[in-house]
């Protein structure tokens, strides 16, 4: 597909005999806002982990800006430009919040253009909490750490997995209006995520998995009227 | 803190060998103290062994049990050595530290499959494998055991003297290179990867290269420790080479000082070694690892992040 920013060809990965993506395809194009939506098991984490590094997949291809970066490890991914948070935090948590936002600008922030980790975590609300360790933190600010420390990374394309399970209606919004910030900035945005007024709000193109497989693509109007993925989520 | 922790340090050398020499002015046959050199090459050593076991363990989080391999593997490069070419000491410890470094470096490649437990568990496996080897191998001599001649003549007074200095100054180097490895870009990576492997790798941090890169260090100073140990000993056999001493200490020594800063296992070692050699003089060589138990099981229970901890929890930061 010409003019995308990540392309995802005929993914297929096997753990024992258990098929968990099956030839799966998707493209996302430079500056999109896309969701990736299907119930528990569907494939979701186990596809970001192929794109990001840490899955290789058994078959097909992953082309990021023409490149096919299939066989890098992840750190190379990063530096390319394929930042992620992580569904349950992986905050490092020897070291204080900015500490954690200096490792991905150290290894990975091409230089410092933009700014550094104080005004990355000025930008997101944590920097109050700059001086403490990870164990310190609530939940939703863990949450924003990790998106914080993904932005560290200085990606284009910026991997959201589930970063707002758990959190409450009011603070849904909060990071909810941070990826559009972001997005606003100029970077490219998955967001996979199980409150649907979230993905529903934010997604210009959602693709939706089932069981290892692709079965519908749309944006959100057509996602919520299609048969099939009503047929995924609650069954015949 | 860090400037004064520097000086401290140069200025503990600068004593050390100070006393040295000074004895030897006073007596160069030295019948005075030579317990006190012997003492103090040990907990030296022990200092480097500690100080290098860190860097992987403490830092990088890759509990090593198979410390004895690698320092027996400095010494019994260094006894081939002594029996083949028979070249200087300086040669002896690098060599020793490079054949063990060699080791390190495979030892790395286990990371790719094997963490936590499981990798500490093939390192100990590491040891008792190398032992087996040294055993069944009668040019270094085997099972029985080999005696090593000192050379004739150390540099200044006598080899004791001359083997503790030596000690001072590989002690010295080794804190130097694990105070550089964590002040730098590598030690910041060491400590995400111990903190979150995967995380690590997802932020542009090359796991694999600053695993090896700390398995590698890490064993070429063990390597190092053991060289000179032939001289010390003056017989090896691989009952005293490959000692759980070396392995529990290793362990213990960081453990008690405190893993995240190279000033914990030089205060562990200094410690836990002193109270070691005293307790053999006065009360029974038996008694070693028994006191090593108990203050481990006390500081894993109370402090578990050693002594470096209290103080800053007593610091109140």
């Amino acid at each position: 597909m010409a003019g995308a920013l990540l392309e995802v060809d005929a993914i297929v990965k096997r753990f024992g005999g258990f098929t968990a993506l099956n030839q799966v395809s998707l493209h996302v194009k430079a500056g999109e806002r896309f969701g990736l939506i299907g119930p528990n098991g569907s494939g979701k984490t186990t596809l970001i982990n192929c794109v990001a590094g840490t899955l290789h997949a058994d078959a097909g291809r992953v082309v990021f800006e023409g490149r096919d970066i299939t066989t890098l490890p992840p750190h190379r991914r990063t530096r390319l430009g394929i930042a992620r948070s992580f569904q349950i935090p992986k905050p490092f948590t020897s070291m204080s919040v900015r500490d954690n936002l200096g490792i991905p600008l150290e290894y990975a922030g091409h230089g410092h253009a933009g700014g550094g980790a104080d005004d990355i975590l000025r930008d997101i609300g944590l920097d109050a909490k700059a001086h403490l360790r990870p164990g310190r933190l609530t939940q939703i600010e863990m949450r924003k750490l990790e998106l914080a420390r993904a932005m560290a990374a200085r990606p284009k394309l910026l991997i959201s997995d589930e970063a707002m399970a758990g959190l409450s209606h009011a603070e849904v919004d909060d990071i909810l209006a941070i990826l559009f910030r972001l997005n606003a900035a100029g970077i490219t945005i998955i967001m996979i995520e199980h409150i649907m007024r979230a993905v529903m709000r934010f997604s210009e193109r959602i693709v939706v998995l089932d069981a290892g497989e692709r079965i519908a693509e749309g944006t959100p109007d057509e996602i919520i009227r299609n048969p099939a993925v009503e047929r995924a989520y609650l069954g015949e | 803190m860090r400037r004064t922790g520097l000086v401290l340090l140069a200025g503990t050398a600068v004593v050390a060998a100070g006393i040295a020499v000074a004895a030897l002015r006073v007596n160069p046959y030295l019948p005075v103290n030579s317990y006190l050199y012997f003492a103090g090459y040990v907990i030296l050593q022990y200092v480097v062994i500690a100080t290098a076991w860190n860097i992987l363990g403490g830092y990088a989080g890759y509990v090593n049990f198979g410390t004895p391999a690698f320092f027996a593997l400095g010494a019994y490069t260094a006894v081939f050595l002594i029996r083949t070419v028979h070249p200087p000491l300086p040669v002896l410890i690098l060599a020793g530290g490079l054949v063990a470094a060699l080791l390190g470096l495979g030892i790395g490649y286990l990371t790719l499959r094997l963490r936590g437990t499981f990798f500490s568990i093939a390192t100990l496996a590491l040891s008792v494998v190398l032992q087996t080897v040294i055993m069944n191998w009668d040019f270094v001599g085997g099972s029985r055991g080999l005696s090593v001649l000192r050379p004739s003549g150390p540099p200044f007074g006598n080899y004791v003297v001359f083997l503790f200095t030596v000690m001072v100054g590989l002690a010295v180097v080794a804190v130097l290179v694990a105070r550089f490895i964590e002040r730098s870009w590598i030690g910041r990576g060491l400590a995400a990867l111990r903190d979150s492997e995967e995380a690590a790798e997802c932020m542009g941090v090359p796991t694999l290269r600053l695993k090896l890169f700390a398995t590698t260090v890490s064993g070429f100073l063990l390597g190092v420790a053991g060289a000179p140990f032939p001289y010390y000993v003056t017989f090896v056999e691989p009952n005293s080479a490959f000692a759980i001493d070396y392995a529990v200490n290793a362990l213990a020594m960081p453990m008690i000082g405190g893993t995240t800063s190279w000033v914990g296992p030089v205060i562990g070692a200094v410690l836990l070694g002193t109270a070691q050699q005293l307790a053999t003089v006065t009360i029974s060589s038996e008694l070693n690892l028994f006191i090593v138990g108990v203050v481990l099981v006390a500081f894993v229970v109370l402090a578990p992040e050693g002594i470096l901890g209290l103080v800053r929890r007593l610091r109140g930061r």
